[in-house]
């Protein structure tokens, strides 16, 4: 072995010994176990595009890339498009990064930025992190029973003063992109939240204190030096973010409508590809399973875009901001 | 060397004592799921059932129908629950033979919400299928007005709440809706799911408990779902204009005046669209439950043993439980059929 080149490098009565053959051992057995568990998760990740991909192929086949652009969901004429499904995934997740980035990154900045005691701090945060915990269902559920009634008359007021605005042109009945997009939103702030808050923990105090030096206030030493600084972090932060509210399923299953429509209005009820997947995949004949299959693996790709486009970001920033761009 | 022969005395006595205590202990359950629409009557009867004989346990899932259809031909079940009984091509796809059972029948309602709670809302024929197809908007339109002059109607938009997943209650509401309205027949059509018509003011729900659930949150909304779940949930639900022109509020008696106009077919199959009676409800169906011809001798006996509690003991809950009583004749029917479960 390998190990026993340095046996006698040792002088006699040293403290220091050269690592026995055990601790390679060891060392060898760990990196083993964790190469396996890094290539298990790629191959897992490979073993399920190559399952899905194999069971959409018939459908790619049949429908090309008019599955796409199709706003048809037929199940008896054997027609579908996913084109409603795709702009409902983009736009109640983007809301919902909207609303839950705005709330996360502030709220970070709150419990980070000496605004409150350490301990009062670490009570927000561990709060904070327990809305990540509560199941989806209960957020649809919540949103049923808590956010429909309490947007509804608000809704309607725009929709009767502003309606000739896009985003407020239909009423409020029930379900819609705006309920959905809300909960969303809070299902996403604990990511959002946790991740900002971790990013501006890493800038070193001296780089606010040095701020402090050159005679800024407060708030420009926040928003001019310590976020701008944590900025790739936080903005991996709104990509984990916009990548879960991507995939959630149950809580928008039960609040977005499930209509197969496009519409720019906040209070229209739209589709989106995981809740379509949700509601069809159980009954779902020989046919339609594949096509779901392949709605499936668009959201794989936009889910893999956004990541890519949110690492791309992420290198940027910090490229500039160790100027060396 | 005595210690060793007592213990391998009790071994062997354990071992030849445990296969008979499993027998004794092997309980027969019996596994189904599909239709959602009868899921109240079918779980407690389920659940009286097993009661009632000691050695046996009946599971229902309510799946909804498409799903149930789907398990049975991948046998995964013993048994399944249709509205839609099974097609020919699907019967087909069973390599065991399928037996189809009318075992309960129910009526589906137009529940709404209003603000204020306005009582027996009467729907006219025309106006009805109008609404499912986004042609009429509000509540205050001309024709619901002209036929309820005694009712205060809102100038609110209608909110139609349709079913979000496969259903056999879907299947049977558009095909009722298909045989009354040229128009719906034209743009939507039936089946278990059906391609609605885009509007704002359409929003689809799971099940049935989804669709009444969405209902009671909504004002101004109205969607179909069974009379059960309405009666269950205390839902309003609208008396709707049938073929002879009478305004027909869902219940036993109307609904059983609408069984009675039903034929059946060899396999026990039969759908009313539109019944003709004066007094009939016209929104009615049977539902079925679904059995293998051939299978294992011991479940065969415990599933014929089930259906034979289905149509004596059951019956007699059916209308506390919002269902409709099945008329003699086809109750004989049922009894004959029953004995090709093997």
């Amino acid at each position: 072995m390998a190990a026993n080149a340095f046996e006698n490098a040792a002088p006699p009565g040293a403290i220091t010994h050269p690592p026995s053959s055990n601790e390679y051992l060891v060392d060898r057995g760990f990196r083993f176990l964790a190469v396996c568990g890094a290539s298990l998760i790629i191959l897992l990740v490979g073993y399920i595009l190559w399952k899905i991909g194999g069971l959409a192929l018939p459908a790619i086949y049949n429908y090309h890339l008019g599955f796409l652009t199709s706003t048809n969901w037929n199940v008896a004429d054997q027609k579908f498009g996913i084109l409603p499904e795709i702009w409902g995934t983009l736009y109640s997740s983007l809301l919902a990064l909207l609303i839950g980035g705005f709330f996360g990154l502030t709220v970070a900045i709150f419990l980070t930025q000496d605004f409150l005691p350490l301990r009062v701090a670490l009570v927000f945060r561990t709060i904070i992190d327990m809305l990540a915990a509560i199941p989806s269902v209960v957020f649809g559920l919540w949103g049923i029973f808590v956010v429909i009634p309490a947007i509804r008359p608000i809704a309607n007021w725009l929709n009767e003063t502003l309606g000739w605005v896009p985003f407020f042109s239909s009423s409020l009945s029930g379900p819609g992109l705006l309920p959905a997009a809300l909960v969303l939103a809070i299902m996403v702030l604990p990511t959002i939240a946790a991740i900002s808050q971790d990013a501006l923990h890493l800038v070193p105090y001296r780089t606010k204190e040095a701020a402090y030096g050159m005679g800024t206030t407060r708030w420009e030493a926040i928003l001019k030096v310590m976020v701008p600084t944590a900025a790739g972090g936080i903005a991996s932060a709104m990509v984990l973010g916009f990548g879960r509210a991507l995939g959630e399923t149950m809580a928008l299953a039960m609040l977005i409508g499930n209509s197969n429509q496009i519409s720019l209005s906040l209070f229209a009820p739209a589709q989106t590809l995981a809740s379509l997947l949700a509601s069809h995949f159980p009954e779902a004949g020989q046919v339609e399973v594949q096509a779901l299959m392949y709605a499936a693996l668009v959201l794989l790709a936009i889910t893999l875009v956004v990541n890519m486009m949110g690492t791309a970001i992420l290198t940027i920033t910090q490229r500039r901001i160790s100027g060396r761009s | 060397m005595r210690m060793r022969a007592a213990i391998i005395a009790i071994g062997v006595v354990v071992a030849t004592a445990l296969p008979s205590i499993n027998v004794r202990a092997q309980e027969t359950r019996l596994i189904g799921s599909g239709a959602s629409f009868p899921f109240p009557i079918y779980s407690a009867w389920f659940k009286d059932f097993s009661k009632q004989n000691k050695g046996v346990t009946v599971d229902y899932q309510a799946k909804g129908s498409g799903a149930g259809i789907q398990d049975f031909t991948n046998k995964t079940v013993d048994f399944a629950g249709s509205d839609a009984a099974m097609t020919d091509e699907e019967i087909a796809k069973v390599t065991d033979g399928v037996v189809l059972l009318p075992v309960t029948a129910g009526e589906i309602v137009l529940a709404y919400n209003l603000p204020g709670n306005p009582k027996e809302l009467k729907l006219p024929r025309d106006v009805y299928p109008d609404i499912f197809l986004g042609k009429v908007t509000k509540w205050n339109d001309p024709r619901i007005v002209a036929a309820n002059p005694s009712l205060k109607l809102p100038d609110l938009l209608i909110t139609v709440v349709r079913r979000s997943d496969s259903s056999g209650t879907t299947f049977v509401f558009t095909k009722h809706l298909s045989a009354i309205s040229e128009a719906f027949a034209k743009e939507v059509g039936s089946g278990t799911t059906v391609q609605w018509p885009k509007s704002d003011k359409m929003v689809a729900a799971p099940k049935n408990d989804g669709i009444t659930a969405t209902i009671k949150q909504t004002p101004g909304a109205i969607g179909y779902i069974e009379y059960g779940y309405a009666k269950l949930t205390k839902a309003d639900f609208a008396l709707l204009q049938n073929k002879a022109g009478q305004f027909i509020l869902a219940d036993t008696k109307s609904g059983q005046a609408t069984l009675a106009t039903a034929t059946l077919d060899s396999r026990l199959r039969g759908w009313i669209e539109d019944p003709a009676a004066p007094d009939a409800y016209p929104i009615a169906t049977f539902t079925w439950l679904l059995f293998y011809k051939k299978q294992d001798a011991k479940k065969a006996e415990w599933l014929r043993k089930l259906v034979e509690y289905c149509i004596t003991t059951g019956q007699s809950i059916s209308d506390s439980m919002g269902y409709i009583p099945l008329p003699a004749n086809i109750i004989e029917k049922i009894k004959t059929a029953s004995a090709q479960i093997q």
